[in-house]
């Protein structure tokens, strides 16, 4: 046995098989052949293989999503028996004696080209499906395997290089225990996403890719970021015991689920989850959420090969209302950007995306995208507590252009006799520029949430996805806490509520911090409300404002989280 | 030989699920089956083909059959184009 080091990316500990995600890039060389009667042999067996595997991935994706998500592999299938496709290949193979996969490329390339070139956007993407079919059978005449996640039966720990946004949408929580990756860090995607699937997670490994093979035994310990490869008997049982204890710590707080978030000296707070989708929001409400403080619609965007159309986002918005029965639901627009792309876009490579074309500038730039999201949006009102929030906002004519839009869609829905409910507009604080001048936004906003990781990323110029300069990723930096004790005394001013949506929220350590600062609302995974909320009400607002000016005239992260984490020792005792 | 016109009317035009049901009913005759839209002629046997044409809404979209089935080709692509609300 032995053991990596990583980085705690999601808590919990997992133990299971692991299964290496592997992504192979194929390289199509062009050959001239001898054997044309084995060549053709081979392209047809490649044919049967691909057809078999689709067949596969059509039945399994109809159980598990839907007939609308399976008709596109009967599409694929269509052109696996394609005229257009077979005929012309064999024609290559024989006449001009190349390579099969070859052939296959400069046939399908005449379409993907044409398609490419269309202007209608969802004839486009259909040049994707022709890629991929053209992928599949090029694999096979390679003879490397196409992974898809979906097709994992059996409980498994996902270990890989680094998990993708369609990687994820593709994995079934059900089965997948955990996810070890080489690269990144606690706040890189690959620990959003695992977090937000509420599956332990460890990142940043370096070696994990290398080191561990299908079907080892591994323990993830997503507390420590540790990875035990091949454990003896006794270290899975001294898991197995921790893992039943945390679970009966859990079952003890439960009566908390339906109390209030009142702290000890009689200060309201409310804890409320971020969530991806309805499953996620029915989770929160069985864990005694007082509503969604963040619904990252990046995922009905993503782990699809084109836009999601008004009607569904509409019908996911009503979901997720009429699930939180009245309970408020903050969604944020479109997040796109960043470490999150959407392949179909085909948007170009950025030298700096955390700096780029990326949330409410993205946004701005291709607004029919977000046109299309706000009227969804909107016509979902009526179903609930609505509040919309801007990512991304660095200056105010960005909120407000962003709000414009808003009242112009809002208007038009009222003129075509929708019903349309009180919605609240408010935007993410993340960026220093805006943390500063918090003032003037507080007059025209309903309400903050400040978005912590991005903060800390931006206060402290330190890319959170580059573990060279992950050292600089500090929350308890006491430039982050000043701008946090600015953005909060600046709303309440204006009567305006301020929410923390990062994973500051949840932590600990900085909860003591938060709630002597008067946040009003944490937003955290559902499994976190619980321990949230009994930490609350364990608290004394005003013992904390005490000595908040000492603490935050502290010189560095250190010095702060030291003071801080004595100060919940001594809670403890 | 058999000729017919038809404008689509579905709001996303002949997209991947309409092109597959078209394929898929075409496959099932003999005769040679091919479908026109601007000026480009394609195998209505070939998904590749029919995506390819990337017909929207509004699109004039011409069907030539010639073979010994064709007058129930028509007819069965005619039926299934008009159920699906795809064109008339």
């Amino acid at each position: 046995m032995s053991f990596i080091q990583g980085v705690a990316a999601s808590e919990g500990i997992a133990i299971a098989k692991a299964f290496r995600l592997e992504h192979n890039k194929l390289i199509i060389e062009k050959r001239h052949i001898t054997n044309i009667d084995n060549e053709i042999e081979k392209f047809q067996k490649a044919i049967m293989f691909a057809a078999d595997e689709l067949e596969q991935i059509r039945d399994h994706s109809r159980a598990e999503a839907g007939e609308d998500h399976a008709a596109i592999f009967d599409a694929h299938l269509l052109v696996l028996t394609d005229p257009e496709l077979i005929g012309p290949v064999k024609d290559k193979i024989t006449t001009e004696k190349l390579n099969a996969e070859y052939a296959i490329k400069e046939i399908t390339n005449q379409y993907i080209v044409s398609l490419s070139n269309s202007e209608n956007e969802y004839m486009r993407e259909r040049a994707a499906d022709i890629r991929d079919v053209a992928s599949r059978i090029q694999s096979h005449l390679l003879g490397i395997q196409v992974v898809n996640p979906s097709m994992i039966a059996e409980d498994v720990i996902i270990i890989t290089q680094n998990l993708t946004p369609s990687d994820a949408a593709m994995l079934n929580p059900k089965v997948i225990k955990g996810v070890v990756t080489n690269v990144g860090g606690r706040t890189s995607h690959s620990a959003f996403i695992a977090k937000s699937m509420n599956i332990p997670a460890v990142v940043g490994t370096k070696t994990a890719f290398e080191d561990i093979e299908n079907g080892d035994f591994v323990i993830l310990d997503g507390h420590k970021g540790l990875v035990h490869i091949n454990p003896t008997p006794e270290l899975i049982d001294e898991y197995e015991a921790n893992r039943l204890k945390a679970e009966e710590e859990i079952a003890q707080l439960a009566w908390l689920t339906n109390e209030k978030t009142i702290s000890n000296d009689g200060q309201d707070y409310t804890v409320v989850g971020n969530i991806g989708n309805v499953e996620e929001a029915n989770d929160v409400i069985r864990n005694g959420g007082e509503g969604i403080g963040l619904f990252r619609t990046e995922f009905l965007f993503m782990g699809r090969k084109q836009l999601p159309s008004e009607q569904e986002q509409f019908e996911a918005y009503k979901a997720v209302l009429q699930a939180l029965n009245g309970k408020p639901v903050v969604v944020r627009t479109l997040d796109i950007g960043g470490d999150k792309e959407l392949p179909y876009l085909k948007l170009s490579k950025e030298m700096n995306p955390f700096l780029g074309f990326r949330g409410i500038r993205f946004c701005l730039g291709e607004q029919s995208i977000l046109r299309k999201q706000l009227r969804a949006l909107i016509r979902a009102s009526a179903f609930g507590k609505l509040k919309i929030m801007f990512p991304m906002v660095a200056v105010i004519e960005e909120f407000r252009q962003g709000k414009a839009m808003f009242e112009e869609e809002k208007n038009k829905l009222i003129e075509e006799g929708v019903k349309v409910g009180d919605i609240g507009l408010g935007m993410m604080v993340e960026i220093p520029s805006t943390a500063l001048m918090i003032e003037s936004f507080a007059k025209e906003v309903d309400f903050f949430s400040i978005g912590t990781n991005d903060l800390i990323q931006y206060t402290l110029a330190a890319d959170r996805l580059n573990e060279q300069v992950s050292y600089l990723y500090q929350p308890y930096h006491p430039a982050i806490l000043r701008l946090i004790q600015k953005v909060i005394n600046a709303a309440h001013k204006e009567g305006k509520e301020v929410a923390i949506c990062g994973d500051m929220a949840g932590n600990e350590v900085a909860i003591p911090l938060l709630v002597g600062m008067g946040l009003d609302e944490f937003s955290v995974h559902s499994s976190s409300i619980i321990k949230t909320r009994a930490h609350i009400r364990q608290l004394s607002k005003k013992e904390i404002e005490k000595m908040l000016d000492d603490l935050l005239s502290l010189p560095n992260a250190v010095e702060i989280g030291d003071a801080l984490e004595k100060f919940s020792y001594k809670r403890n005792i | 030989m058999l000729e017919k016109n038809f404008t689509v009317i579905s709001d996303t035009g002949i997209h991947a699920r309409p092109a597959t049901q078209l394929v898929q009913t075409a496959g099932r005759f003999s005769s040679d089956i091919q479908m026109e839209y601007k000026g480009r002629k394609v195998n209505l046997k070939s998904i590749m083909g029919v995506m390819a044409l990337a017909v929207g809404k509004g699109g004039e979209i011409k069907i030539i059959i010639e073979g010994n089935d064709e007058q129930a080709a028509m007819e069965e692509l005619q039926d299934m184009l008009q159920r699906e609300g795809l064109a008339e």
